[in-house]
């Protein structure tokens, strides 16, 4: 398990690596960073000053090294825009992406195991079919149309929710959380929903076409020939063969939760990294672009690395030790 | 008489499709005494798993129980709630399916599966279930099963796994297991022991059992009466012995003349001609008449019901007038 473990590790830093080169190169392809750093009174001499005291100059393998280097150190550069340390700003802003991704992701786990479970047991009821035929909209309808209904809904409509914003937030150390407040839990709720909706379908239509595929096999029927519960059988013998494959998928689902933040953030205009990264887009502000690159791709690899050691924690036959023995 | 243990009447079994419903046991009735073993044999599709199945209450659907009634110890059970069917297996009636390799859960140990049977029907701690399930796991002859006790299904063999199935059928005591083709996805050099282990622990625990088999050799080794069954109904059902040395059925004598004995050296081995008919057209009278060599008028148009011959008794017209003469002398 030991080797398999490095050898995963090795891949993702593998991986990590060919991002930062898609990271770096867009400081050198996406225009000249120096042209935007001096304004239209530049002379020649000022550009080769600034070229020189950037390392421009430098061949592009040492611009490289020398880029991951300070990547890992958190330097990741100045914004153009707001001329600030760019980890400096994604610090202020990653928590408000992390706490709404954190309970789209609860909710989308929460819901999407428990109502798969729910129309695989009940296969034929009518809440069943209810159920599986509501989910093709979550399936179907895009991010940000969700978004909008569920404002005007709630917000326009209702008037229970706010429309956009994290509400009042409290200041622990560096993170500013909105779960202390009421205003800051109640700002939650819709952009967590319209994040988390599409992955608590998929998980749910997951769940439910293994859950169905693990209540055929012989094992469960031996379990009902013991007379156990149907308790014990649904959610002890077969829900936790259904998990292998819905893991998979969370893991990754969970990745692009974060990383599709960016369309819940812009329609409820949520103070996250992702609308940091849109309003990036629209200055050109490269730093912060490739910082959130770097951000995004970190967060999958790691997810991915958690996925696969978590296969062994449920599967014994992943184990090293996994040798048949005979009689 | 004693009440038997088991008692079926008129099982019939129906799969509904869109062209009606299809019934793929028609009319079954047996009893079975404490402590017997009673083999049921019969081609594939012969309604031999249906008819195990419908006793524990584990028929698949949409194949359902039509009409007829199962009587454990003169209790009726083919029609209890669900929740209090659950209380009767593996407590009072357990089950050996046909292959131990995809029979356990393979996320769980051998002493979370046996621990988990036992405390849901024992009223057992924790560490009694465990000693108790390793006793049981000594029994069907896994060694050094104290420490192998924590071991998964993956890291036994099929037969170790079958024996670990047997273990956790007999669990709760119950009074029968019905163990259908407890053999058939195993090694030939197995297939013995385990047969062995099966009667010895079920013997041992004063079970009943029904062995739902292909195999005659199994019948003739370990069963006390034999149920010979064709196109979902009992064609000749006694004990083991005479069946063997003197089927009275056509059917039953086309089996036993297709199986290859020791004694003789034949050429060819007998074969009844034809296959056993499909569930949406089984002809009318005796389903067997197609293929019967000793076929006359009545066996096209009139079912024959079981007749007592001797011991047994028969599905069969050529008896009818045996019983009758018997009757009138």
């Amino acid at each position: 398990m030991l080797a398999y473990v490095i050898r995963r590790v090795l891949q993702s830093i593998f991986v990590l690596l060919m991002v930062g080169l898609v990271a770096f190169s867009m400081f050198r392809f996406v225009g000249d960073p120096v042209e935007n750093l001096l304004g239209q009174e530049r002379t020649q001499a000022d550009i080769e000053r600034v070229r020189d005291q950037l390392g421009l100059n430098d061949p592009f393998a040492v611009q490289y090294v020398k880029f991951l280097g300070n990547a890992l150190q958190g330097n990741l550069g100045v914004s153009y825009r707001q001329g600030r340390p760019v980890s400096e700003i994604i610090a202020e802003r990653a928590p408000a992406t992390l706490e709404l991704a954190g309970v789209s992701a609860l909710f989308a786990v929460l819901f999407g195991v428990g109502l798969g479970v729910f129309t695989a047991i009940r296969r034929d009821g009518f809440m069943a079919n209810f159920i599986m035929t509501t989910s093709l909209i979550g399936v179907s309808l895009p991010t940000f149309l969700i978004g909008i209904l569920l404002i005007y809904i709630f917000a326009v409509e209702l008037g229970w929710l706010p429309s956009f914003g994290r509400g009042e937030t409290v200041k622990i150390g560096w993170w500013s959380t909105g779960f202390l407040t009421e205003s800051g839990l109640k700002a939650i709720i819709l952009p967590a929903i319209t994040l988390g909706l599409y992955q608590m379908t998929l998980i749910m239509r997951l769940v439910r076409s293994e859950m169905l595929e693990v209540l055929r096999t012989d094992y469960i029927k031996f379990a009902r020939a013991r007379g156990l519960s149907t308790r014990a059988i649904n959610f002890g013998h077969a829900l936790k063969n259904t998990l292998v494959p819905v893991i998979t998928v969370t893991g990754l689902q969970i990745g692009s939760i974060i990383a599709f933040a960016i369309i819940t953030e812009t329609v409820f205009q949520w103070p996250g990294v992702g609308l940091l990264f849109i309003n990036a887009i629209q200055f050109v502000d490269i730093p912060v672009m490739a910082a959130y690159l770097m951000l995004i791709s970190v967060m999958f690899v790691l997810i991915n690395l958690i996925v696969d050691l978590l296969y062994f924690v449920i599967d014994p036959r992943l184990s090293a030790d996994a040798s048949t023995r005979g009689h | 008489m004693t009440t038997p243990l088991l008692s079926v009447r008129d099982l019939v079994i129906e799969f509904p499709t869109r062209h009606g419903p299809l019934t793929a046991v028609d009319g079954v009735s047996f009893d079975l005494a404490a402590g017997e073993v009673l083999g049921v044999v019969g081609e594939s599709g012969a309604g031999k798993s249906l008819t195990g199945s419908a006793i524990i209450g584990l028929l698949d659907p949409p194949g359902h129980i039509a009409s007829g009634e199962i009587y454990l110890k003169g209790e009726r059970i083919d029609n209890l709630r669900a929740e209090d069917m659950r209380a009767i297996r593996g407590r009072r009636i357990g089950m050996v399916f046909q292959d131990p390799l995809t029979s356990l859960n393979p996320l769980y140990t051998i002493a979370d599966q046996l621990i988990e049977t036992i405390r849901t029907h024992l009223r057992l701690s924790e560490r009694e279930a465990r000693q108790r399930a390793i006793g049981l796991l000594d029994d069907v002859g896994i060694p050094a099963a104290s420490r192998r006790i924590d071991d998964y299904p993956h890291q036994f063999s099929g037969g170790m796994r079958q024996r670990v199935v047997i273990a956790l059928a007999l669990a709760a005591e119950p009074e029968l297991v019905i163990a259908d083709e407890p053999t058939t996805a195993l090694d030939v050099s197995v297939q013995a022991q385990i047969i062995d282990v099966l009667k010895e622990q079920c013997t041992q625990h004063g079970a009943s059992v029904i062995l739902i088999t292909h195999d005659m050799g199994v019948i003739a080794e370990t069963a006390d009466r034999v149920a010979v069954m064709y196109s979902g109904r009992i064609a000749e059902i006694g004990p083991v012995r005479e069946i063997i040395q003197n089927a009275k059925h056509p059917y039953t004598s086309g089996l036993m003349g297709s199986i290859p004995t020791l004694a003789q050296e034949e050429d060819r081995l007998v074969q009844i001609p034809g296959s056993m008919p499909r569930l949406s057209d089984i002809p009318p009278g005796c389903p067997f008449n197609p293929r019967c060599d000793k076929v006359f008028d009545k066996c096209r148009v009139q079912r024959p019901a079981l007749i007592p011959v001797e011991n047994r008794q028969v599905a069969c017209w050529l008896y009818e007038e045996a019983t009758t003469n018997e009757v009138a002398t």
